[in-house]
């Protein structure tokens, strides 16, 4: 079946608009002996109604943490640690005890895991595990949450949905079982959807159908989807914003056309340049940034990519620098940064 | 062309499934079902496909780590199919193997000076001064400082360890190296300085690559020839542009459809495959691909297709492309 990619609108005017999600100053600083290592160190941004904002960093930039922040899913000893703030609908989820964020979970803010099969429940047939939410949160008797629980299958496009509902996830193969994993999240229409890398441990053909899926959800449910990955091309092809974390902070944040047009950021110029494109002549050599993330002991008190940075200035070593606009809708945090 | 490196023809490797009580064969998984491939000197062949079509399996049955249950694979001219284990010694050092995860595939109890002596104590290689200028010489080439022999792989990162992996398969100096996912692993940043560096070492030494992975993006930057595998059957094989801008199995065009690309807003017509690859154990009759397929015809549920040569170096197994 051939059918032309419906791009979602990315110009719409959704800009002017109170934010959904508010995350201000979000931070994770873990003591390890002598060193504190700031997995995230104050990350901001807004989530709109009903857009993609891709979340992109390399392992160890603290974008899944991030996640797990968001969610309250950090376990002890780490869930003392967070600070700042994460305002959804007005209501600061940081503030939240456990039995008031378990209400929201999963109804409101829904989160979809990378592998599908250590978070799915091994031993509660896959109707069952979508149906739990929907009594839980919105009281529907078993045998309504069982009627919603195969609408949602055949909403995520599962062949059979009465036999698979019956069904335990380890008979359900990879891209079936994040079939699932979506439906259970997104069973309550909630508003906020994190999506921690959906699609990187699928094959690139199921990759496709994953991604089309969540697209074509969004459009019908209108929630907002927060999309964490490593992978800049699942982002050009899905979000309508970008954000790229390094060493736990964010370095430059735009709409996607111009992040990818004219990265202002040269960690983003770099990760833009290194990853390969089909082309029909390829360079002899890829281009690279040198060296590698710092680990937590040697990290810089400025910049923490200034060690790998051909546009290092002086300054840089001095102060991290502040994620500023340097456009309209377009923010770097760069002393130096790249010409537009 | 250069002269033919490594021929591999109709190669096989079938596993029993057997019962769990009686140990009765109950049936064959069809890891590898018919595969030819050729390598020639200092040429890199990529190996794609999706999980489960036998490309890994492919891989370590050409090096022998998995015993082929038919087929022929001719070495330098050699047959190594039917060998055991002490007329395979000599070969052994010719064709090496980096693995995809450098965190599971160096010992992690040995120095990386140790790992890298390894290969020269086993074939008795020198003495243990000689060895010692060797090591160095080898961190040298992939970009390790020489006090690098002193540490254990916990102490490097993921490209680093990499590149340790990288050093133990060129100390022999083989002629061929298969690369199981060697960047897979690795993040984008990296992945780029390990790629450079492979082909740096291509250049500089004639060796032949198979490079084994799932993402065409890398390929389409280390290929000079390319076969697509489904189902433990070779469908598509190319000189890399052919493939990449000329394909003509189905296969290979959702294939390359489905690869995002790193390119915002571009609208394109996307081929969505419908349904996931079918088990090996109990593969579709005639053209495995046929159940997926958007133009498949009733023969090619019948018919196994043959490999057909279609234009230089390209050959295509489909029943319903011409040349």
């Amino acid at each position: 079946m051939t059918l032309a990619v419906r791009l979602p609108d990315r110009t719409g005017s959704a800009a002017a608009e109170a934010p959904l999600l508010a995350v201000r100053d979000l931070a994770l600083h873990i003591p390890i002996g002598p060193h504190l290592l700031r997995a995230v160190d104050g990350v901001s941004f807004d989530l709109r109604r009903g857009e993609t904002l891709g979340l992109v960093g390399e392992s160890g930039s603290g974008k899944t943490l991030t996640a797990l922040m968001l969610m309250r899913l950090l376990e002890p000893p780490l869930s003392a640690l967070p600070r700042g703030q994460v305002v959804l609908d007005g209501a600061d989820l940081m503030l939240l005890d456990e039995a008031r964020m378990s209400r929201l979970r999963g109804r409101t803010i829904s989160m979809v895991f990378q592998e599908p099969m250590t978070s799915l429940n091994p031993v509660m047939t896959v109707g069952r595990q979508i149906a739990e939410p929907l009594m839980r949160h919105l009281g529907l008797s078993s045998r309504e949450a069982a009627a919603r629980a195969e609408e949602m299958l055949r909403l995520v496009h599962i062949p059979d949905p009465k036999r698979v509902a019956r069904a335990y996830p380890h008979l359900l193969s990879g891209g079936m079982r994040q079939r699932a994993m979506i439906a259970i999240a997104l069973a309550c229409r909630p508003a906020v959807l994190v999506a921690d890398e959906p699609t990187t441990a699928l094959d690139v053909t199921v990759q496709a159908q994953i991604l089309e899926l969540l697209g074509e959800l969004q459009r019908e449910m209108g929630s907002a989807i927060l999309l964490i990955t490593h992978d800049l091309a699942v982002i050009a092809e899905t979000a309508h914003r970008v954000a790229v974390m390094y060493a736990g902070r964010i370095v430059e944040e735009a709409p996607v056309a111009s992040l990818f047009a004219a990265p202002r950021h040269p960690y983003t110029r770099g990760l833009l340049a290194s990853i390969p494109k089909i082309e029909r002549v390829p360079a002899a050599t890829l281009p690279e940034i040198p060296g590698m993330v710092p680990g937590a002991a040697d990290r810089p008190h400025g910049c923490a990519f200034m060690p790998r940075c051909s546009r290092a200035i002086s300054g840089c070593a001095a102060e991290p620098p502040p994620l500023d606009p340097i456009e309209p809708d377009h923010r770097v945090a760069c002393w130096n940064p790249v010409h537009g | 062309m250069a002269e033919t490196l490594l021929q591999v023809s109709g190669l096989e490797v079938h596993f029993p499934i057997r019962s769990p009580f009686l140990r009765r064969r109950v049936g064959t998984v069809r890891a590898v079902d018919g595969v030819d491939l050729e390598v020639a000197r200092g040429e890199t062949l990529a190996l794609v496909g999706e999980s489960g079509c036998g490309k890994t399996t492919t891989g370590k049955a050409i090096l022998r780590l998995i015993d082929p249950t038919g087929g022929s694979i001719r070495f330098a001219g050699q047959e190594i199919a039917d060998r055991g284990s002490a007329g395979l010694a000599t070969f052994r050092r010719r064709m090496q193997i980096v693995f995809q995860d450098p965190y599971a595939s160096l010992n992690p109890r040995m120095t990386v000076g140790g790992i890298l002596a390894a290969p020269f104590e086993i074939h008795r290689i020198g003495d243990a001064r000689d060895r010692g200028e060797r090591v160095a010489a080898l961190l040298r080439t992939v970009g390790l400082p020489a006090e690098a022999a002193r540490r254990y792989p916990h102490e490097f990162s993921g490209g680093q360890r990499q590149r340790i992996g990288i050093a133990r398969a060129l100390a022999l100096e083989p002629e061929l190296i298969i690369g199981d996912e060697p960047v897979s692993a690795l993040d984008g940043d990296i992945q780029a300085q390990v790629i450079n560096l492979m082909k740096r070492l291509q250049a500089e030494r004639g060796l032949a690559y198979i490079m084994i992975s799932h993402n065409l993006a890398v390929v389409s930057h280390v290929a000079d020839r390319v076969a697509v595998m489904y189902l433990g059957r070779v469908v598509e094989t190319a000189p890399r542009e052919q493939l990449f801008f000329h394909a003509r199995h189905p296969y290979t065009q959702a294939l390359l459809s489905a690869v995002p690309e790193p390119v915002p807003g571009r609208s394109r017509s996307r081929q969505v495959l419908q349904g996931d690859v079918p088990s090996p154990a109990s593969p579709p009759r005639g053209c495995h691909f046929h159940p997926r397929c958007p133009i498949a015809k009733p023969r090619c549920a019948e018919d196994v297709p043959a490999s057909r040569i279609i234009a230089p170096g390209h050959a295509v197994a489909c029943h319903l492309v011409t040349p």
